[in-house]
């Protein structure tokens, strides 16, 4: 029985793989697809359910030529023109393909619709009822059809619903599969099918060796199960040993990349304090200035990457570099302004100082909100910020978070290297190790305050750029950082950068090894304490000034 | 306390809602107007989403007037500011009390700042419509809730996951709050009630404005994967929200692996924020602007006239303001008079058209029955409906769900007059919340 279906699977692909090489047009309009024609009618009226109905008999009736059909569908950018009863893949930018009926090379190639025509489309809804049929049917096709990459994870994606047809397609699968990655996941999952079927213990004590080890979640359910006494309890003494060995190294490896994610999440987050706090390391760690508008001037460059993406709509991928040093002449200047006008009269008396600049970041606020409304403003990610890098099945780093790590120690290093090497660093820190001295060498303490200052705001505008990709870009962005920044700053070791770099980066860990245990609101709170108490026997914070600096 | 004072625009706005008045009835004076006080948050966190109620308020009080008003008297708005500050809200609603002497209120967006002027209005005999969905576990006499309670939104929407997509495994994720803490105590009680096992629910609570959602996101993509259909069922608040989303879409956590179905999500958050990662996810509402009906086309037409931009959305809150406001005015037609106890009376079996096609009835235990749709996030930012109740569903002032809540009833009409009726001791304990 099995031999004669599996051979005649093997004839419906030898031919279908036949019909596709011959002539692809010819097949793809042939016969198989023609039949169509009805139920294409029927899926473009169809209510959510009836379509629900539909997509199975597309996918035996149409074969593989329906792909591109179920692809644009899945992706929601599936339209037909009511008329013609041609389906197209509408893309945002309105460009169109034909994705039905398959038409010869020559027509399949995009066409630019105007606003106009593209409302003219009917566009096909979906749900995720839908949406899940589609992905499954898409992996029984991706199977044979797509390169390497996409066979792989169809048949991933397979493993978690093995039935009888799935196997057999799997087996066929392997059959002609010649990459050695996809052969691996295909073999896992007919071994996940020989251990829950009758076959002898031997046999099934041979396949559990291929389970060794691996990641995928369907293997671990199925092994947790066979050792579970309500689930499938294996009985054989043999083969239950030789499941509890491979699950143990299941556990091991994901237990080493759990350890890995939380850690990589805990350097994010000490990435994204290290954004907000390192502007104010220099205002107030390397000025002494308390100002309470820092955070206002990070939601100051995370509006003008609203804006510059206002002004640019066509350009959304190069958006960020545009706005990068747009976001720090905003906020520098801002900056310099409060500085010449505000803080430079309060020198020396810092709850004045304190005061006043949390009165401005109020008016701020509110200028914000009387501007751009107190609603969250649209800041698009760019593609290549959005989607992960997913190294195995358990772990996977995204992407916008690599970036803002990577960028804030750019934006660190940066900051660095102007402090130590150029005369404005020099100055700055003459300035603040002893004003009166610098004065008399000739230093114009008042033009390097309003610079610093500057420089400070700025480099928290940058940061307001990196922002505006994680959270929302809102009135209130500024004053959720706010604490967090001082925190950072404080702990650190006020006036030094390094310090600042080593407790951003040491709060985030610690943070994300508390978060699981403990639930995110008592993680905050311990470290809160927690620095309360560091605080008390260490004023000076992680890394004191020593020295002349010190005072 | 960010922001105390109105903003001026605001005051200009009602300046000249006063002076359009004047204009149109020149013989009215002072007294012959009947006040009506608008309690939202102009300014604070809270104003994202009160605002538009505020504007939504004022909306219908100016077409009321076009009709040549209540009674024959023209309304007047009273707009004050609480600047999302909870305590500042007992004080406006006071100030609208004592000094302005409205004859009701249409405010509040928390809970949290509802409780704190429930007692104001109990004391001073106010009257106030609140039109957020909540956690139910409350019936004032001074009080309407046209929002939804928790069996409007919570239970139902649970019911569809449950019975349409099979979902087994639960992860009920809120934001740490009166609001999420309640409605997930109710559900949680319900799931175990349905035979779910207690290793089969996750909660899990986070800060207001929570924005670091990898660890979380990370151990919901866990927790989904015993193989297990699983939901999350969303009471996460406000801002957190845009975050966790973008945080689901970067793991490729998507909506048809573990989907959200979110209770504070509607058009006007969405409105903000790009959508892409959102798709497929669900909500759960008793109102979408993509409902096809003539009073909904109407409604949306004369909000973007009002408001003056086609863009602005509608939401949920709104309809409920809309209804609201709709029955006070008939109620008091109906009393003949605004005085608060004969309005109480005349509202309740009051019947007005909500805008999906039905009719809403008061109840007597001061809620409003309703709809319960549950829609589909789509990319321009609109929900696709997937899936109704049959009828409109009654709400349920105090939960069955819940020991101790499950014999009390909330009745206002006579012999009983309490908030909370105790079933089986037949007493009214008298204490409302």
């Amino acid at each position: 029985m099995k031999h004669l279906s599996i051979t005649s699977v093997l004839v419906w692909i030898a031919m279908a793989f036949a019909s596709v090489s011959q002539a692809q047009a010819q097949s793809q309009a042939g016969s198989d697809t023609s039949d169509l024609g009805p139920l294409l009618v029927r899926l473009v009226d169809a209510s959510l359910s009836e379509a629900v109905e539909l997509i199975p008999q597309l996918e035996t009736q149409g074969g593989r030529g329906i792909l591109p059909l179920f692809t644009a569908m899945f992706d929601n950018s599936l339209a037909v023109d009511p008329d013609s009863m041609t389906f197209y893949r509408l893309a945002e930018d309105n460009s169109a393909r034909p994705v039905y009926p398959p038409a010869d090379a020559g027509d399949s190639a995009e066409l630019q619709l105007s606003a106009a025509e593209a409302d003219e489309l009917e566009r096909i809804r979906v749900s995720n009822r839908l949406r899940v049929l589609l992905r499954d049917a898409i992996a029984r096709i991706r199977l044979f059809e797509g390169d390497a990459d996409e066979r792989s994870i169809a048949a991933a994606e397979l493993l978690s619903q093995l039935g009888e047809d799935t196997v057999l397609l799997l087996r066929e699968a392997l059959a002609s599969e010649e990459d050695a990655e996809v052969r691996e996941v295909l073999e896992v999952g007919i071994a996940m099918n020989v251990l829950v079927s009758d076959a002898p213990d031997e046999e099934r004590l041979q396949v559990v060796p291929t389970l060794h080890g691996r990641l995928e979640a369907p293997v671990r359910n199925l092994l947790n199960s066979l050792l579970d006494p309500n689930g499938r309890n294996e009985q054989n003494p043999e083969v239950r040993a030789a499941i509890e060995e491979a699950n143990a190294a299941i556990d091991t490896r994901i237990r080493f990349y759990g350890f890995i994610e939380e850690l990589f999440y805990g350097l994010s987050l000490g990435s994204v304090l290290l954004l907000a706090a390192i502007g104010l390391a220099v205002t107030f760690g390397v000025m002494g200035v308390i100002n309470m508008a820092h955070g206002e001037m990070l939601m100051l460059g995370a509006y003008t990457t609203y804006v510059v993406q206002l002004v640019m709509p066509g350009f959304i991928t190069y958006s960020l570099w545009v706005a990068i040093p747009a976001a720090f002449l905003v906020s520098a200047s801002v900056g310099i302004l409060i500085q010449r006008y505000v803080i430079r009269y309060l020198h020396g008396r810092p709850l004045e100082t304190l005061l006043a600049t949390f009165g401005i970041s109020l008016i701020l606020q509110q200028t914000v909100r009387t501007i751009f409304s107190p609603l969250n403003r649209m800041v698009v990610s760019p593609e290549w910020m959005s989607g992960t890098i997913q190294i195995n099945p358990v772990l996977a780093i995204t992407n916008n978070r690599l970036f803002i790590l990577i960028f804030s120690l750019i934006v660190f290093f940066a900051l660095l290297m102007i402090l130590r090497k150029t005369s404005l660093g020099l100055q700055v820190r003459a300035v603040s190790q002893n004003r009166n001295m610098a004065k008399a060498m000739g230093i114009r303490t008042d033009r390097v305050d309003a610079l610093t200052f500057g420089l400070g705001s700025g480099i928290a505008g940058i940061a307001g750029v990196a922002l505006s990709q994680l959270t929302n870009v809102g009135p209130n962005l500024g004053q959720s950082y706010i604490i967090d920044s001082f925190m950072v700053v404080v702990f650190g070791g006020v006036g030094n950068l390094f310090g600042t770099l080593v407790g951003a980066f040491s709060l985030g860990v610690s943070n994300k090894f508390l978060e699981p245990a403990v639930g995110a609101v008592l993680a905050k709170i311990i470290t809160l304490v927690f620095i309360i108490v560091f605080i008390q026997f260490r004023p000076k914070g992680l890394f004191p000034q020593k020295g002349r600096a010190a005072e | 306390m960010s922001t105390r004072k109105p903003k001026t625009s605001m005051i200009l706005k009602a300046g000249a809602c006063l002076m359009g008045l004047m204009a149109l009835s020149p013989i009215a004076v002072a007294q012959d107007t009947i006040k009506v006080g608008v309690l939202h948050s102009l300014s604070g966190t809270m104003a994202i989403s009160e605002t538009t109620l505020k504007d939504t308020v004022l909306m219908l009080v100016e077409q009321q007037n076009e009709r040549g008003g209540v009674l024959g008297r023209q309304l007047e708005p009273v707009v004050v500011d609480p600047a999302s500050d909870w305590p500042l809200f007992a004080e406006k609603t006071r100030e609208l009390l004592t000094q302005e002497e409205v004859d009701v209120i249409f405010g509040a967006w928390t809970s949290v700042s509802r409780k704190s002027m429930l007692p104001v209005l109990e004391e001073l005999n106010g009257l106030l419509f609140y039109p957020v969905q909540y956690e139910g576990e409350e019936s004032s006499k001074n009080i309407f809730y046209t929002g939804a309670a928790p069996n409007q939104q919570a239970i139902p929407a649970v019911d569809y996951l449950m019975n349409e997509l099979g979902i087994e495994r639960w992860v009920l994720a809120g934001t740490d709050y009166v609001y999420p803490r309640t409605t997930n105590r109710i559900l949680e009680a319900y799931l175990k009630a349905n035979g779910v096992a207690d290793e089969d629910i996750m909660i899990n609570y986070t800060p207001f404005s929570h924005s670091d959602w990898q660890s979380i996101v990370a151990d919901i993509r866990r927790f989904g994967s015993t193989g297990k259909p699983t939901a999350v069922v969303s009471t996460i608040n406000g801002d957190a929200n845009v975050p966790f989303y973008r945080e689901l879409s970067n793991q490729g956590v998507s909506s048809f692996d573990i989907p959200v179905m979110a209770f504070s999500v509607g058009e006007e958050e969405l409105s903000g924020i790009d959508t892409r990662p959102l798709v497929g996810h669900m909500a759960a509402w008793n109102y979408f602007q993509s409902v096809d009906t003539s009073q909904n086309e109407e409604f949306i037409a004369n909000w973007h006239d009002f408001i003056g931009s086609e863009s602005r959305v509608t939401n949920d809150p709104m309809e409920a303001t809309y209804i609201g406001f709709n029955m006070w005015v008939k109620a008091v037609e109906k009393a003949g008079t605004t005085d608060v106890d004969a309005v109480e009376q005349a509202m309740i079996g009051m019947e007005t058209p909500n805008l999906t096609g039905g009719t809403a009835v008061m109840g007597k235990n001061h809620h409003l029955s309703k709809p319960v749709l549950i829609g589909e996030i789509q990319e321009n930012g609109q929900f696709q409906v997937v899936w109704e109740t049959e009828g409109l569903v009654p709400g349920d002032a105090w939960s069955d769900y819940l020991e101790g809540s499950r014999v009390l009833e909330a009745d206002w009409t006579d012999p009983v007059r309490c908030g909370n009726y105790n079933t089986v001791t037949e007493v009214c304990s008298g204490q409302s919340y």
